[in-house]
C-alpha cells in the first residue's frame, strides 16, 4: 500500500469515523437546505466542486466588510490587516501540505493555472526539441493540454503511461517510458473520472532515480487525503480551493524553493518586482515573483478558512467517512443489474463512475436530477479515459464530507427509477 | 414526475431503441458530422439530393435517447422535402424545443411534436437539436461527400 492511502486506512482513522457526526456537519452548509423540485438536495457532484460551509462564507464577507484593502504596500491599518490575513492563509496552506517553508506556496487561480504556470516557466526553460514530458492515461484535460501546448512550441513529445482495465497505472510500463529525454513527469494523485489513487511516493522515487522532477495534480486528492509534500518528495504540487470547500478562483502551486527560485517569472506586473527602471527590472523573491498584480485576496482568506474547517474536523476523519461512503456506494450500485462500474482500482477515493446497459448517462442524469440528486454526466474533462474504456461518457457520483448512506440509498432508488422509465 | 414522462414519451423511447434510417449512405451527395462537446454525443448525417429535394436521408452516431430519437424522427419527416422546407421545419422545431412556439404551430409539426416536452429541460435542448444542426451543415455544404475529412465536425457549442 502506498503511503498516501494510509491516511484513510489507519487504525486511528476508523475510530475518528465513529466520532464523525455527519448530521452536525451538514448544518454548517447552508446550500444543503435547498430543495430541488420540492425534494431535498442530494449533492453528489463534489469532484466538480464542493459546497461551502458558513465559516468560509463568513470569512469572505468579514474581509469585505471590515478589512478590504490592497496588500503588501499600504502603510495604513486596513492594508496591514489585509496583508496579515493573506500571509496567515499562506502559512495555513504550508501546514496543510506539510511544506517546509511558506515561500514554497504560490497562490494561483486553481490547479489548472498551477499546471500552466509550470509548463510556461519550468517547462519552457527545461524542455527542448526532442525532449519528452511523461503523463498518464488517466489525466484530466488540464494535465494534458498545457503539455501539448509546450511540446508543440518546443518540438518535444508527450508520452503517456498506460492503465489497466481496473483503471490502475501500469508502473512497469511507466518506468520503461522514463528515458534520457524525459524532462518532467506530470500525474494526478487521484483520478477525477475513475477515483484511482496513484502511488505517488513510489512514482516520485522512480522518476528521481532518473533525475526527472515530478508535478502532482492534487485537485482530487486534497479533499480526501492528508497530503505531505515532503514525504511524497514531489517537486511541484497543485490543488484548487473550491474542491476543498473553499471559494472558486483560488488555488495553490507548491514548488521546492530551489526550483521556484531558479524559474523565470510567469506574468509581469506589480508585486512581482523589487525594483523597476526602463533599463532593468529586478524581480521580487519567491513566492511573490509568481504573484503579479493584485491577487484574489478574499479567495485566499476564504481558502484559509476552508483549511481551518477541514483541520477542525480532521482530514483523517473526513477521509475515513468518505471511504465508508465510497465502499457502501460501490457495493450497492454494483449490485444493480445492468450497471457497470468504470474504475475499479484497489485504492480509490471520492468518485464512483458507472454506465448502464443501453441507457445513456445524459438520460440518467436528467432523471436523477428530477429526484433532487446532482451527479455529473459526460466525459469529465477526461476524454482519453473515456476512449480507453470505449465509452462516450459515464455517470459520476462523487462524495464529500457531508454525504450520508441515506443519500446513497436514494441514489440507488433513483437508478431503479431510471430503469423503470427507460429500461 | 409528469414532466419526465412528457419528455420520455413512448414514441421517443421507441425511436431511441430502434432508430429509423440508421445507416450510412454509400455514395451520399452531402454529408456532415456533428458533435456535442458537452456530453460527447456524435451524429453523422447523409443526404441524397434530387435537385433541391431530399431524396434520401440517413444518420449514424452515438448519443442519448433524446438525440437518437430526434435524429430518427428528423430523417422520417424530411424525405421528399425541399431545402427550404427543411430549414423552415428546423426553425419551427427549434422554437418548439426552446418553448417559443404556440400550440397551433406544434400541431403542424406532425410526429416531431412528441419532442415538445424537451422545452421543460433546457439542459437537453442541444441533445434534441444536434441532428438538425448537423443537417443544416450538410445542406449548406454541397458535395461534402467528396471532401470528407477536410472539415471539423459542426458543434452545438
Amino acid at each position: 500500500m502506498s503511503t498516501q492511502t494510509l491516511s484513510v486506512h489507519q487504525p486511528g482513522a476508523a475510530i475518528d469515523a465513529v466520532d464523525f457526526n455527519v448530521e452536525k456537519v451538514r448544518a454548517d452548509f447552508p446550500v444543503l437546505r435547498e430543495r430541488i423540485y420540492g425534494r431535498p438536495l442530494i449533492y453528489l457532484d463534489n469532484a466538480a466542486t464542493s459546497q461551502k460551509p458558513d465559516a468560509v462564507i463568513e470569512a469572505i464577507t468579514h474581509y469585505y466588510r471590515h478589512d478590504n484593502a490592497n496588500i503588501h504596500r499600504g502603510v495604513h491599518l486596513l492594508s496591514q490587516r489585509a496583508t496579515e490575513s493573506y500571509e496567515t492563509a499562506r502559512e495555513k496552506v504550508r501546514s496543510f501540505l506539510h511544506a517546509a517553508d511558506a515561500r514554497e506556496i504560490v497562490f494561483v487561480r486553481g490547479a489548472t493555472e498551477g499546471i500552466n504556470l509550470i509548463a510556461q516557466t519550468y517547462g519552457r526553460t527545461h524542455v527542448g526539441a526532442g525532449d519528452e514530458v511523461l503523463i498518464t492515461a488517466m489525466e484530466h484535460h488540464s494535465n494534458i493540454v498545457p503539455w501539448q501546448i509546450l511540446c508543440e512550441e518546443k518540438g518535444a513529445f508527450l508520452r503517456v503511461a498506460p492503465i489497466n482495465d481496473r483503471g490502475e497505472l501500469l508502473l512497469d510500463e511507466m518506468k520503461a517510458l522514463l528515458g534520457p529525454r524525459t524532462k518532467l513527469v506530470a500525474i494526478a494523485q487521484v483520478s477525477n473520472a475513475l477515483g484511482t489513487i496513484n502511488p505517488i511516493k513510489q512514482i516520485v522515487r522512480m522518476a528521481h532515480e532518473k533525475n526527472v522532477p515530478v508535478l502532482v495534480d492534487g485537485a482530487q486528492a486534497t479533499p480526501h487525503l492528508s497530503v505531505d509534500v515532503q514525504d511524497l518528495d514531489c517537486d511541484f504540487y497543485v490543488f484548487s480551493g473550491h474542491k476543498i470547500y473553499g471559494p472558486t478562483g483560488i488555488g495553490v502551486l507548491y514548488g521546492k524553493a530551489a526550483l521556484l527560485e531558479a524559474m523565470p517569472p510567469y506574468q509581469g506586473g506589480g508585486d512581482m518586482i523589487s525594483s523597476v527602471t526602463f533599463e532593468k527590472t529586478i524581480y521580487n523573491k519567491v513566492p511573490h515573483k509568481f504573484e503579479a498584480g493584485t491577487p484574489h485576496i478574499a479567495g485566499v482568506i476564504g481558502l484559509g478558512a476552508a483549511i481551518d474547517y477541514l483541520e477542525k474536523l480532521g482530514i483523517n476523519a473526513i477521509g475515513a467517512h468518505e471511504q465508508q461512503l465510497l465502499e457502501y456506494a460501490t457495493e450497492r450500485v454494483r449490485a444493480i443489474p445492468g450497471v457497470r462500474l468504470i474504475g475499479t482500482a484497489r485504492h480509490k477515493a471520492g468518485a464512483l463512475s458507472f454506465v448502464m446497459d443501453s441507457i445513456h448517462p445524459h438520460d440518467i442524469g436528467t432523471i436523477l436530477d428530477q429526484e433532487g440528486i446532482a451527479v455529473r454526466t459526460g466525459h469529465h474533462c477526461a476524454q482519453p479515459v473515456m476512449d480507453r474504456f470505449g465509452i462516450p461518457a459515464t455517470v459520476r457520483a462523487s462524495f464529500g464530507l457531508y454525504n450520508t448512506k441515506d443519500e446513497i440509498d436514494s441514489l440507488v432508488q433513483g437508478i431503479e427509477k431510471v430503469k423503470e422509465i427507460l429500461g | 414526475m409528469a414532466d419526465l414522462r412528457d419528455m420520455y414519451q413512448e414514441v421517443i423511447l421507441e425511436h431511441a431503441k430502434a432508430p429509423r434510417n440508421y445507416r450510412a449512405l454509400e455514395t451520399p451527395d452531402r454529408k456532415a458530422e456533428g458533435f456535442n462537446p458537452l456530453c460527447g454525443d456524435r451524429c453523422t448525417i447523409y443526404l441524397m439530393m434530387q435537385g433541391d429535394v431530399i431524396d434520401d436521408i440517413s444518420f449514424q452516431g452515438s448519443g442519448c435517447a433524446i438525440s437518437r430519437a430526434s435524429a430518427s424522427m428528423m430523417t422520417q419527416s424530411l424525405k421528399g422535402k425541399t431545402t427550404r422546407e427543411a430549414e423552415e421545419l428546423f426553425q419551427n422545431f427549434h422554437n418548439m424545443v426552446t418553448g417559443r412556439n404556440h400550440h397551433d404551430q406544434e400541431a403542424q409539426m406532425g410526429k416531431l411534436a412528441a419532442l415538445a416536452g424537451v422545452s421543460a429541460f433546457p439542459t437537453r435542448v442541444k441533445c434534441a437539436t444536434l441532428a438538425w444542426h448537423t443537417l443544416q451543415a450538410a445542406l449548406h455544404d454541397e458535395r461534402e461527400g467528396e471532401r470528407k475529412g477536410e472539415r471539423e465536425p459542426i458543434t452545438t457549442e
